[in-house]
């Protein structure tokens, strides 16, 4: 538990505590009583300031210093019970990492029931039922909607859910994978297997060419034979392979920036990007409902 | 008082001068006399009223549902018509305010009608005394019981005052509990013994909380703990109403004819009874004057009128009158009329302003709320068509409960074209009622229609039925 470096330091604390403990314990009983020199028993305290202020013994009420005896026993309790002293774990070996795991699995037990009602379902179906899809949207909101955007449409660098270009498979199966297991997209840097900056040059416009973006065709043509190293991946006709996450470029969609620039750059340097996996924060049961969301986006009634 | 501190001072055996005083003491036990007359059939008639509004207005039913429910669970307060949402603390706020000025004001004229009337402590202690009353019998009898050695007699006595004081305290609990969890839901699952863990432990706490409070602890919860006491005389100047003890009248006081001896001729009014001790709820002595453990019950006052009836002199000895009236000798009339002095007639204003300002508040709150947030993940994207798109998630919070519909606007930007889901087939916003829904709405303009950088806009949200219109403002973000 300790985070200390120096092991006096965790020791010197409990004892601060335990003698704070005892020190407060000790006052209470040094101070319940005192001895005056009394005049005549007139009820005062026997002190005198400004030779004639005296001061009214008005007693607390005992049941008030007992209030005071449960809270130092209350402190002792305590220190037994959970971590407190030194590198005492306490006998109920409490620490907030098993609170919350525990709250996590009282949680998902609550809403067992709930996802009950989902069992067996497939994916297609879900998407068609209201109560899955607002749990969905729910899910995607506090889960998803940080990198892909609120209505799902993504952002340079996060893909758009509700178009049909998929860079990982877009069947049921496959989103349920790819949100439980996140992806690695990776196109490693290609400059230095296709030439020169020139070629590079011509190999970008031949890409742009192949979804019919503005680019120069006379470079395209000198770039074709160059995309053979790209080919491996993107497949000879540039559809791209979903088993290896590699784009399709003849759809105009450009997770990374559009044009020339852009695309010279992704040659040169390649791209990693990530997707983190979600099945150690969502149940497989969250993860089908919020799957079910994801696929109705493109394939669902409402588009 | 006097006696429990010269019981604690204890004569030292060294020396004949010095002597141990504990700083501590046990608290004499109470033990009220019951009185009838003016003041008391008030706290009656107030401990009526407010006890039937708390036991009663959780069962009150408004339309489908509970009448008064603060939901926490749903952060909905449901107040009769009104449906509050945790925006509206600040009317939280402006009633707390509000209750504290008229504390002042009530104060600074007539004392501490709160603390002998209203206030829960001294509510629930006179109902649990009356249960023990009932039960054990009047002051002498009590003082009795309590001395003497366990019998039978007592030992049922005390287990039947004990049984109905905690049943009245679960009873409280439960009713208090179904002011957060619909009572009558509550009701069957206690019938069912189903209660859930967390009703049930607050049930329990608040019962113990009333059977502690008003069995045991009563008056030393006014004196340790409640610090409205101590700052009475920050509220009190000469005009304000006390109850006090004419000691001009009274002293010497001495028990006797007031005609016959000449032992007895130069006494005072008062004969010395100290049933004005007895009938104390705090067990003070009014003729030391005021004092902060007085809560103003003015039960001294009726039992003191009977005595003066039974003696033959005018009442009045002890008497809700101000220092200022005692002092100067003034007639009722004169004394009422100081009523509206600065201090008062200053309070009264800052309230009415308070009161007016809550109910127009109130009166013209807009049905509904709405929050605007923009996407942060997304500044802005060039989407199909050349156009360029900010994201926003707008929160439409229904205060109703009905069902209702809004129609979107976005003003500031030209040629902006607003869409959400399905808005293309029906523009209308639909919330559930006492719901809040989130809608994703994108923006579009033109790329390069307008100038890189923030562009100010507004989203009017307008519900149909009522044309009410609200307005919250966003930014647009154009990137260089």
């Amino acid at each position: 538990m300790s985070d200390f470096i120096n092991n006096f330091w965790p020791y010197f604390i409990a004892v601060i505590t335990i003698v704070g403990i005892v020190g407060c314990a000790f006052l209470l009983w040094f101070t319940s009583k005192i001895k005056i020199v009394s005049s005549n028993g007139d009820n005062t305290s026997g002190h005198v300031w400004d030779e004639d202020i005296t001061e009214m013994n008005n007693p607390l009420p005992r049941w008030w210093v007992w209030l005071f005896v449960i809270t130092i026993i209350f402190g002792f309790v305590y220190l037994a019970l959970y971590p407190g002293l030194a590198t005492y774990d306490g006998s109920k070996g409490w620490t907030q990492e098993n609170q919350y795991e525990a709250e996590v699995v009282e949680a998902n037990e609550a809403l067992k029931p709930i996802y009950a009602k989902f069992d067996g379902m497939s994916v297609e179906a879900l998407s068609a039922l209201p109560m899955a899809k607002s749990i969905g949207e729910r899910l995607y909101m506090n889960n998803c909607s940080q990198c892909h955007a609120s209505d799902a449409r993504g952002g340079r660098g996060f893909p758009n859910l509700t178009d049909h270009d998929w860079l990982h498979g877009g069947s049921p199966e496959k989103i349920e994978e790819t949100i439980a297991n996140g992806r690695n997209g990776m196109m490693p840097p290609m400059g230095a297997m296709v030439g020169s900056d020139e070629e590079i040059k011509n190999l970008a416009n031949y890409v742009l060419s192949l979804s019919g973006s503005m680019h120069d065709a006379a470079r395209a043509g000198l770039g074709q034979p160059k995309f053979a190293s790209c080919a491996a991946c993107h497949g000879a006709d540039g559809k791209g392979n979903q088993a290896l996450g590699a784009p399709n470029l003849t759809d105009n969609i450009w997770l990374h920036g559009a044009g020339e620039a852009a695309i010279i750059d992704r040659i040169k340097n390649g791209k990693v990007n990530q997707m983190p996996a979600q099945q150690d924060k969502l149940t497989p049961e969250q993860i089908k409902v919020l799957a079910a969301y994801i696929w109705g986006l493109s394939n669902g009634t409402d588009h | 008082m006097t006696k429990a501190n010269s019981s604690a001072i204890k004569e030292s055996a060294t020396s004949p001068k010095e002597v141990v005083i504990s700083l501590y003491k046990a608290e004499e036990k109470i033990y009220p006399r019951s009185i009838f007359g003016y003041f008391a059939k008030w706290r009656w008639v107030m401990i009526w009223l407010t006890q039937l509004f708390f036991y009663g207005v959780p069962w009150l039913e408004w339309g489908q549902r509970q009448a008064l429910l603060f939901d926490l669970s749903a952060k909905r307060f449901y107040i009769f018509k009104l449906v509050l949402y945790p925006q509206d603390l600040i009317y939280l706020t402006a009633i707390l305010i509000i209750s504290a000025l008229s504390l002042f004001l009530f104060t600074a004229i007539a004392g501490r009608l709160w603390c002998g009337y209203t206030c829960p402590q001294t509510v629930y202690t006179e109902m649990f005394l009356w249960i023990e009353r009932k039960i054990e019998g009047d002051r002498a009898k009590r003082m009795k019981l309590d001395a003497a050695p366990m019998s039978i007699e007592k030992l049922s006595r005390k287990f039947a005052k004990h049984f109905v004081w905690i049943a009245l305290a679960v009873w409280t609990g439960f009713t208090f509990v179904g002011y957060f969890t619909p009572i009558r839901e509550l009701g069957m699952e206690l019938m069912q013994f189903n209660l859930g863990t967390w009703s049930t432990f607050w049930v329990i706490f608040y019962g113990f909380a009333t059977y502690g409070n008003a069995g045991f602890m009563r008056e030393q919860v006014c004196k340790y703990m409640c610090p409205y006491a101590r700052f009475q005389s920050a509220m009190f100047d000469d005009d304000t109403l006390i109850v006090t003890y004419d000691e001009e009248r009274g002293e010497p006081r001495g028990a006797g004819s007031r005609k016959n001896t000449a032992k007895t001729e130069s006494l005072g009014a008062c004969i010395d009874c100290s049933l004005c001790v007895q009938v104390c709820p705090t067990g003070i002595d009014i003729r030391e004057g005021l004092q902060y453990e007085c809560i103003g019950c003015g039960l001294c006052v009726d039992v003191c009128n009977d005595v003066m009836d039974k003696v033959g002199e005018p009442r009045g000895l002890i008497k809700y009158t101000t220092q200022n009236a005692l002092d100067n000798h003034w007639t009722r009339g004169e004394m009422f009329k100081r009523i509206l002095r600065p201090r008062v007639l200053i309070y009264s204003l800052i309230l009415t302003v308070l009161i007016v300002g809550l109910a127009t508040s109130l009166w013209l709150r807009a049905p509904f709320k709405v929050d605007v947030i923009r996407d942060r993940s997304v500044l802005a994207r060039l989407v199909e068509g050349g156009m360029l798109e900010n994201v926003y998630r707008l929160q439409i919070m229904n205060a109703t409960e009905d069902t209702h519909q809004y129609r979107l606007k976005v003003n500031g930007l030209e040629n902006a074209k607003v869409g959400f889901k399905g808005s293309e087939k029906n523009p209308l916003i639909t919330v559930e009622p006492a719901d809040a829904r989130w809608i994703v709405v994108d923006i579009e303009v033109p790329d390069g229609s307008l100038a890189a950088g923030k562009h100010k806009i507004q989203f009017e949200i307008e519900e149909v039925e009522s044309k009410e219109v609200l307005t919250e403002k966003s930014i647009f973000l154009i990137p260089r």
